[in-house]
């Protein structure tokens, strides 16, 4: 069975529409990622599915249960971290646990038990009287992780657990996901703009941009998709005004683009690519200025469906993904 | 409805309260400083405004006159009197704010009051300041009665007398002012748990962080207007205990008082946070509370009798007194701090701001989204 089932959902703010006719299904136990950058639709797609937004068409099932017409059930069984930082920071990290404990309707006993282990797992007992607001990013990042585990969901939503937080505790919050889903049959979404967590971390990624589901599969997969299983790329003086399309020709190249003035040859053997360049260059009478081989990232992956590389879309996208939160 | 969830979002409201000494204290001195400053600055009576006298007639019954200006700035100190020897420049003077009136003694005084010709002192006075020219006007009045009065009582007194029978002990404004201090600090407590945090947690995002659980509209409502009148009547009993120690109300710590005062404040708390909910409930601006802080103190505060009493306004004003629920409140805390009154002098009052709390807190759930 599947976890989660989305079919054609749409959501529209007015005459911009967010997430346009998206379909995908998880299924149970899955590290599920949605990738994409700033204003792609990936925290609306999550808010549809977790009740918090309702979707202008399409529907959704969430553990069986349609969030639109079963909202509390959803509620219910799913586990939910936010984009924005939302324990309160005047309470300590055991009573944000407790509180919420309660607004879950745990049972006392059993809600001792799990603050307990879970304060373990996230290894913050030394810390569980003190203050929120007397913590680092990275654990207050893990407090509410604890806390959207304080009822035992069935299923965890992430949006964007890392942003703003240093490398370090990136790494730290990496490795609770890792271990919860080693622990447990915990299905997981999350959503990122970095593309190193969801190749580490996610069983199958959906690249989401301009609200469109652009590819959807494994990392291994996706990247497999993109022609040429290296990227070399180089830097040329004196080049020739076809010296892209000569360069398409070159031994176990499979495609080239340029930007910035850097040329990217896709290959399906880099080290053959080089050479057959090399010599090219050297008849042609053409500069090599730098050249470097690199297996193919999920940057790539995401160049090769959306046409733009994620770095610079998330730089240039975050205008119109936040201000229709509290329309 | 789950009361464990209701009871979690109070509990989590007021832990956060009681460790922000910041708030506490913001929500009670305003209130103490204004019942302080305004009670002691409105309820003094006037002493010592200069008033200029002329004596133009230089007789013994101008001095006598004078004798009697100096006897009241010797005892009750309304005015102290300063001598001018020149009607124009008493006046100029008057003009120029150094005195706040002017008693001429005309020349022929003596002569008009043995000749029985209606002798006249004239006072000009500076009507630009109601206050100081009534009470001055008051006691010039009085001198001139006591003047004209007989030196001899009639055995049969023919005029009609009116005898006056205060039935509570002479009451200072201070003391009078005491219920409006309260209701002002529930309204704070109101404007800040209500509105600012309310508003604040929402754009924070903390307010999402309830939103994905099972809790319902009606739970989440209850729990912050329940927690809202929580903190009221803390806040609203600790101003009316130390603002009736300060200002010297009786029997302060009469156990049946106390809990009069208990119901009336936690019904005013109701009413006050579910008001203020119902105002807020839609605002997702935090720079909107904060802009219409001031609006809404004048509004509720002014208009319900706290400064000045409701009689005296004009009907549309008593209209806003009548939906106001500060008015009842104030209504109330007088009745149980200035005039001793049990349930009888509370319990329409209660009745009235518990159905005012009742029909904002509906408002407000109907009102109140449940998504994003």
């Amino acid at each position: 069975m599947n976890a989660i089932e989305v079919d054609q959902i749409v959501k529209s703010f007015g005459a911009f529409t967010a997430v346009k006719a998206v379909s995908f299904t998880v299924g149970e136990g899955e590290i599920f990622g949605l990738l994409g950058p700033n204003g792609a639709g990936k925290s609306t797609l999550i808010r549809m599915l977790t009740t918090l937004l309702p979707p202008t068409a399409g529907t959704a099932r969430v553990n069986g249960f349609d969030v639109v017409l079963e909202p509390d059930a959803v509620r219910r069984t799913i586990g939910v971290i936010p984009q924005a930082m939302t324990s309160d920071l005047e309470l300590s990290v055991e009573e944000n646990l407790v509180i919420f404990g309660k607004l879950y309707g745990v049972p006392r006993a059993r809600r001792r038990q799990l603050i307990d282990e879970l304060l373990e797992a996230v290894e913050l007992t030394a810390w569980r009287h003190a203050p929120v607001k007397n913590l680092s990013g990275g654990m207050r990042r893990r407090v509410e992780i604890a806390r959207g585990l304080v009822h035992e969901p069935q299923i965890f939503f992430l949006d964007e657990p890392t942003t703003g937080l240093d490398p370090v505790s990136r790494a730290s919050v990496w490795e609770m996901i890792r271990q919860l889903r080693e622990e447990s049959a915990l299905t997981i979404v999350l959503t990122t703009h970095y593309m190193d967590e969801a190749d580490k971390l996610c069983d199958r990624i959906a690249i989401v941009d301009h609200g469109k589901l652009a590819a959807l599969d494994s990392p291994i997969q996706l990247k497999d998709s993109v022609p040429g299983a290296d990227v070399v790329e180089a830097e040329f003086e004196h080049a020739p005004s076809d010296w892209n399309a000569q360069l398409g020709s070159l031994a176990r190249a499979a495609g080239v683009t340029q930007r910035d003035g850097v040329v990217h040859i896709a290959s399906n053997d880099g080290p053959a690519t080089v050479a057959a360049l090399m010599d090219l260059a050297r008849a042609r009478g053409v500069t090599v200025r730098k050249v470097t081989v690199q297996s193919t990232t999920l940057d790539d992956v995401f160049m090769h469906y959306t046409g733009r590389e994620l770095r610079d879309s998330t730089q240039g996208g975050a205008s119109y993904d936040i201000s229709h939160l509290y329309r | 409805m789950k009361l464990t969830r209701v009871t979690a979002l109070i509990e989590r409201d007021m832990r956060k309260f009681f460790r922000s000494p910041a708030l506490m204290m913001s929500s009670m001195i305003f209130p103490l400083v204004q019942l302080i400053i305004l009670g002691y600055a409105f309820g003094g009576k006037i002493k010592g405004a200069a008033i200029a006298v002329v004596d133009d007639d230089r007789s013994v019954e101008s001095r006598h006159i004078r004798e009697m200006f100096n006897g009241i700035a010797a005892g009750a100190q309304t005015f102290r009197v300063v001598e001018y020897s020149s009607l124009p420049q008493a006046i100029n003077d008057l003009r120029a704010g150094f005195v706040r009136g002017v008693v001429e003694i005309p020349y022929d005084f003596s002569r008009r009051f043995y000749k029985h010709d209606r002798p006249r002192v004239v006072f000009t006075e500076d009507n630009t300041d109601q206050f100081v020219s009534s009470s001055v006007l008051e006691r010039i009045q009085q001198m001139v009665d006591d003047m004209n009065s007989p030196s001899t009582t009639p055995r049969l007194a023919g005029e009609v007398q009116l005898n006056v029978v205060e039935i509570y002990p002479y009451i200072e404004y201070v003391k009078y002012l005491l219920a409006g201090s309260t209701a002002m600090a529930i309204f704070i407590v109101a404007m800040i748990g209500g509105g600012i945090t309310f508003i604040d947690d929402k754009s924070r995002g903390i307010h999402e962080g309830y939103l994905i659980t099972p809790v319902s509209k009606s739970e989440l409502v209850m729990g912050l207007i329940g927690a809202g009148a929580f903190k009221g009547l803390m806040a609203g009993m600790v101003l009316t205990i130390i603002g009736g120690l300060i200002v010297g109300i009786p029997r302060i710590w009469d156990p049946a008082r106390l809990v009069y005062l208990t119901v009336v404040v936690l019904a005013a708390s109701l009413a006050m946070i579910s008001f203020m909910f119902l105002v807020m409930v839609r605002v997702d601006d935090p720079l909107v509370p904060r802009a219409v802080f001031g609006v809404l103190n004048t509004l509720l505060f002014f208009p319900s009798g706290a400064v000045y009493p409701v009689e005296a306004f004009p009907p549309w004003l008593r209209w806003i007194s009548v939906v106001d629920p500060f008015t009842y409140t104030v209504h109330a805390l007088h009745n149980l701090t200035l005039k001793s009154t049990g349930i009888e002098g509370i319990y329409r009052d209660v009745i009235i701001l518990l159905c005012f709390g009742a029909l904002t807190t509906a408002g407000s759930i109907a009102l109140f989204k449940r998504q994003l």
